[in-house]
């Protein structure tokens, strides 16, 4: 029932009320002009209307009420007399009242100059010279959320509080929190004027801070962190924004604060030794004013050292030229070295494995220029767990690490939409609203937390919210709803998280949901598989849920492992291979057509590379097998020969080819052939669906 | 149709099984020995698969298939003759394998005639006109609409690969909720 | 520990919706129709933070934020006063009696939780 209709209910039942008591209080007025405790009562009624009539959206009658609660103010200061007048137009108003409160049940049209009239009738029973006051004027704090700008501002705020500051309930290291919560702050304490511990009051404020705060959000958002403190606060907040490409020197920085004098700094100059240090000691000034400074200036150098790293602007398409360049080098490279191979021509063999090396280094730094901090992409969440959260009633702060860790550019620019899809998904289903998180033990505020680091030649980011965690029973369910398993399945937990992530598992429905975006995991999972990457997911039930994607370094490169069935060779990912394996009748499973691998003592289901590809020539007497992993489970894929490693660039098989499966690109060998790039996820999927088709044909067979 | 590329009058022609064929000589960028050709898996018989050219992956595709004609054999004449096709929105390097080329002629345009309606066994999509060259005809062959028409029909399967209930099952009310 | 937030107004419909902002952010809360009521309760009970009306019967805002800190126990929690009277000398007065902020009505729900959040940790 707590809507905001049933606050207008509630506030219509109320008026009700105090329509009445106003009535009584105008009728013992009438026969008592001195009763103070009616005409108080009187006003105070009135005031409740116009205060909670503007809050739940009665404005017209808070507007209207304003003008006779000003009246009745006149008359409770004694400034104004009862008259018969008076008593008419409180209860004309009263009635006037009570037509615009029946108005807003379906009662008729209460016209404005009806309004118009009455008020003028209120302001001619006020004295003029009670009108004409200026309205007062006041600092009103929005307290909405602000917006940032796209401009980063640089803020030196000094805050001291009067040491009685608790005792107005104000705790100042709230405002330091406050402070963060708009940008990165760094923050320096002076704990200089702590008194020792037998003269320390313990309800005083002894600490002053200076916080270097790099915001988006202009000076008044951080004027009003201490709105409440004006008084009990000395704050000094200045934009420094400006001495951003010119860093100060600590002198500079100590003489603009008023801490030093230009006279000392120049003297300690003269004697040319570290400023700090010397100003410490010649001057007097205390040593963590000094460190305050230093914190400033060190501060504004690391940003300026960041900024300029971005100032180095070139073109994406220049880059992917060189990278592209750099990929044929790579080619035609790998065919002088196999040529090389066969010519017996040792100073030529020395040379070329000079251009290998080089080349490998060049490639290494082309892609590296390619590198970006993932930061970036973080730093957009920000803003989107803001406003959903707050649109869903929820708290949640979003935690980042490891922004500085960086991938390549075409693969950062395709990891947006997943991301958002994940973060969506963690504020919307995972994190509970406050009161449920509180019923649970936890705190009210939820936590996403994105991380990200390099594992080896992989990049891992990771989603972690520490909400409800996957419903178990549910995704069974639904799965089953879904005709996504047998309703007598039996899956490892795990297999049931990978569920969510079955084409078909979320629904159309909901594209109009806050998360939904009309995507489901499903899309997710493809995001990143045509990244090459892999999505786990773990959770606990009450406690959260991890996702992790596990992505490459780069998308133009690829280490991958040259097989061959028939002619024809096929690269396949080397970051997912475990093992190799020969395949001979005693490492296949008994029953041939159940397609197992006996893979030291596991079972690990098989696709023959032949087949799923339909390879029509005659099958190859000598097999063997590339054990991979996928996600969280195994497969083998059985192929004629495993030729070995293979150190190659990335091509598109291009337009025609953009709907294949079980490929996801092509590669040039150093004989100048085309070897095809097995998408491993894709290969299992067409794979599945083969041997589904295939016992659908057996079943009808034998029906 | 009045096309502008018509307005150069100079054909690559060749041979598939018995017929002639031509091509805007504009649109070719060159002819190619038959090489190896990388088979890429469950695309259609079309497809031959892709190729190295110089560095970039290039497809090829069968004609006598897309014509409608009886594969042949390959031959010491086999050629891959490399094309550009208008995709509307990019450039595409496209091979097309030819039994053998033969030369490149003259043909005025209005020596050129609407393709017939009837008569011809081949697929008359993408077949531009009929060129008159000596007192034979030659197909003149538009490469464009080669890829388009069998396009259309991948996206048509493409389409009927969705599974259904994912189109079905949206307008549920309360579902959504658990979905992660 | 989930914190306890007392509103005293004499509006009943501001402390339904008082009260249901405030559980909806994970409150606890105690309602006090007046200043006299709201002292009783709060000398009985325990509370974290005060919301008060300024205009009440029985004891109005002024005098209940003055007696409120009169108490050891709520020598520093933070109290907010709710005003409609926008003027500084309201709020000057406030401060002087020990209120930690205020809130201008009419306000929103988000505007409430925002006062909160500034002055409760």
């Amino acid at each position: 029932m707590n809507s905001p209709q049933s606050f207008k209910d509630a506030f219509i039942a109320e008026a009700e009320d105090l329509l009445v008591e106003i009535e009584e209080c105008v009728l013992d007025i009438e026969t008592n002009p001195e009763d103070m405790d009616a005409i108080n009562r009187l006003f105070r009624a009135m005031h409740t209307i116009k205060g909670s009539g503007a809050m739940f959206g009665f404005e017209d009658i808070a507007s209207f009420t304003h003008h006779v609660e000003t009246a009745l103010d006149f008359v409770r200061e004694g400034k104004l007399k009862i008259s018969t007048k008076l008593i008419n137009m409180v209860l004309k108003s009263r009635d006037h009242i009570k037509a615009m409160l029946e108005h807003s049940q379906g009662g008729p049209v209460v016209r404005a100059s009806q309004t118009e009239d009455l008020i003028k009738v209120i302001e001619s029973l006020i004295p003029n010279k009670l009108k004409n006051q200026p309205p007062r004027e006041t600092i009103v704090p929005s307290m909405l959320p602000k917006t940032p700008t796209p401009v980063e501002k640089v803020f030196r705020i000094s805050v001291k509080p009067n040491e009685n500051i608790f005792s107005f309930g104000m705790d100042p290291a709230l405002l330091v929190e406050e402070l963060r919560q708009l940008g990165e702050c760094t923050v320096t304490p002076y704990t200089g004027s702590i008194p020792t511990l037998d003269q320390i009051a313990p309800v005083s404020c002894y600490i002053h801070w200076d916080i270097i705060l790099f915001t988006n959000f202009d000076e008044n958002a951080v004027r009003d962190v201490f709105i409440f403190v004006e008084d009990e606060c000395e704050t000094k907040i200045l934009d420094i924004s400006d001495n951003r490409d010119d860093i100060p020197k600590v002198g500079e920085i100590l003489v603009s604060k008023g801490d030093t004098t230009k006279e000392q700094v120049e003297d300690a100059l003269r004697r040319q030794s570290r400023i700090g240090d010397l100003l410490a000691q010649t001057s007097g000034i205390p040593k963590e004013r000094i460190k305050s400074a230093l914190a400033e200036q060190k501060t504004l150098e690391r940003k300026k050292a960041a900024s300029q790293q971005e100032t180095v602007k070139v073109a994406a398409e220049k880059l992917d030229a060189l990278v592209n360049l750099v990929g044929e080098l790579v080619i035609v490279q790998a065919q002088l070295s196999s040529i090389s191979r066969h010519v017996n021509a040792p100073p030529l063999q020395t040379s070329v494995e000079e251009i290998e090396r080089l080349i490998s280094e060049l490639r290494d730094v082309a892609l590296n220029v390619r590198m970006m901090p993932i930061g970036t992409t973080f730093a957009k969440f920000r803003r989107l767990v803001r406003d959903l959260s707050s649109e869903l009633g929820k708290e949640i702060k979003l935690e980042t690490e490891g922004a500085e860790t960086e991938m390549d550019k075409t693969v950062l620019d395709k990891l947006g939409d997943p991301l958002v899809h994940l973060i969506r998904n963690s504020i919307d289903h995972g994190v509970e609203s406050p009161d449920v998180r509180l019923a649970s033990g936890k705190p009210s505020t939820g936590t996403i937390r994105l991380a990200a680091q390099h594992r080896g030649a992989k990049v891992v980011i990771s989603i972690t919210d520490d909400g409800k965690g996957l419903d178990v029973d549910k995704i069974l369910k639904k799965a089953q709803e879904r005709q996504l398993i047998p309703k007598d399945a039996d899956l490892s937990e795990r297999e049931i998280y990978n569920l969510i992530m079955a084409p078909g598992f979320s629904t159309a429905e909901q594209v109009s949901q806050v998360s939904g975006r009309g995507v489901g995991m499903d899309v997710v999972k493809k995001q990143i598989e045509a990244l090459r990457g892999s999505v786990s997911i773990q959770s606990d039930t009450g406690k959260g849920t991890h996702i992790e994607l596990s992505l490459p370094l780069t998308l133009a490169i690829i280490d991958g492992l040259l097989v061959e069935v028939d002619e024809d060779k096929y690269v396949i990912p080397v970051n997912s291979v475990e093992e190799c394996l020969e395949l001979t009748e005693s490492s296949k499973a008994m029953d041939k057509s159940r397609n197992l691998l006996k893979v030291r003592g596991e079972l690990v289901p098989f696709v023959r590379l032949r087949e799923v590809f339909g390879i029509k020539t005659k099958e190859s007497k000598l097999e063997e097998a590339v054990v991979v992993e996928m996600g969280d489970s195994r497969i083998g894929i059985v192929v004629d020969r495993i030729v070995g490693d293979h150190q190659t660039v990335i091509k598109s098989l291009g337009h025609l080819y953009r709907n294949v499966q079980g490929v996801s690109g092509a590669t040039i060998m150093g004989d100048g052939n085309v070897a095809l790039i097995v998408d491993i996820p894709s290969l299992a999927s067409i794979a599945n669906i083969d041997e589904q088709q295939h016992l659908q044909q057996n079943r009808s067979v034998i029906q | 149709m009045g096309d502008i590329s018509l307005n150069t009058n100079q054909y690559l022609t060749f041979r598939l099984g018995q017929e002639h064929f031509a091509l805007e000589i504009s649109r070719v960028r060159e002819v190619l020995d038959y090489i190896h050709i990388t088979r890429v898996p469950r695309t259609p018989d079309f497809m031959l698969g892709v190729i190295n050219l110089r560095g970039n992956v290039v497809p090829v595709i069968d004609l006598h298939l897309n014509l409608g004609m009886e594969p042949e054999d390959r031959t010491v004449n086999t050629c891959i003759v490399i094309v550009e096709i208008d995709l509307g929105h990019e450039l595409l390097q496209l091979g097309a394998l030819a039994d053998s080329v033969e030369e490149v002629v003259e043909i005025d345009s209005d020596k050129i005639s609407p393709p017939p309606r009837l008569g011809i066994r081949l697929n008359t999509e993408f077949i531009k006109g009929m060129g008159k060259r000596n007192d034979d005809f030659v197909i003149i062959l538009d490469m464009d609409k080669v890829l388009t028409a069998e396009e259309i029909e991948e996206v048509e399967i493409a389409a009927s690969v969705v599974p259904t209930d994912l189109l079905e099952k949206g307008s549920g009310g309360a579902e959504s909720e658990n979905s992660v | 520990m989930t914190k306890t937030i007392m509103t005293a107004d004499d509006s009943a419909s501001m402390r339904q919706m008082i009260t249901f902002t405030l559980k909806q952010a994970g409150y606890d809360v105690v309602e006090a129709e007046d200043g006299k009521d709201a002292l009783s309760k709060a000398e009985s009970g325990s509370i974290d933070m005060l919301i008060t009306d300024l205009n009440m019967p029985n004891m109005n805002g002024m005098e209940l934020i003055h007696a409120i800190r009169q108490i050891e126990k709520y020598k520093f929690i933070p109290i907010i006063m709710l005003t409609t009277e926008s003027d500084a000398e309201k709020k000057q007065q406030g401060k002087l009696a020990g209120a930690t902020g205020w809130l201008v009505k009419p306000f929103q729900p988000p505007q409430l939780t925002a006062v909160i959040k500034k002055v409760l940790r």
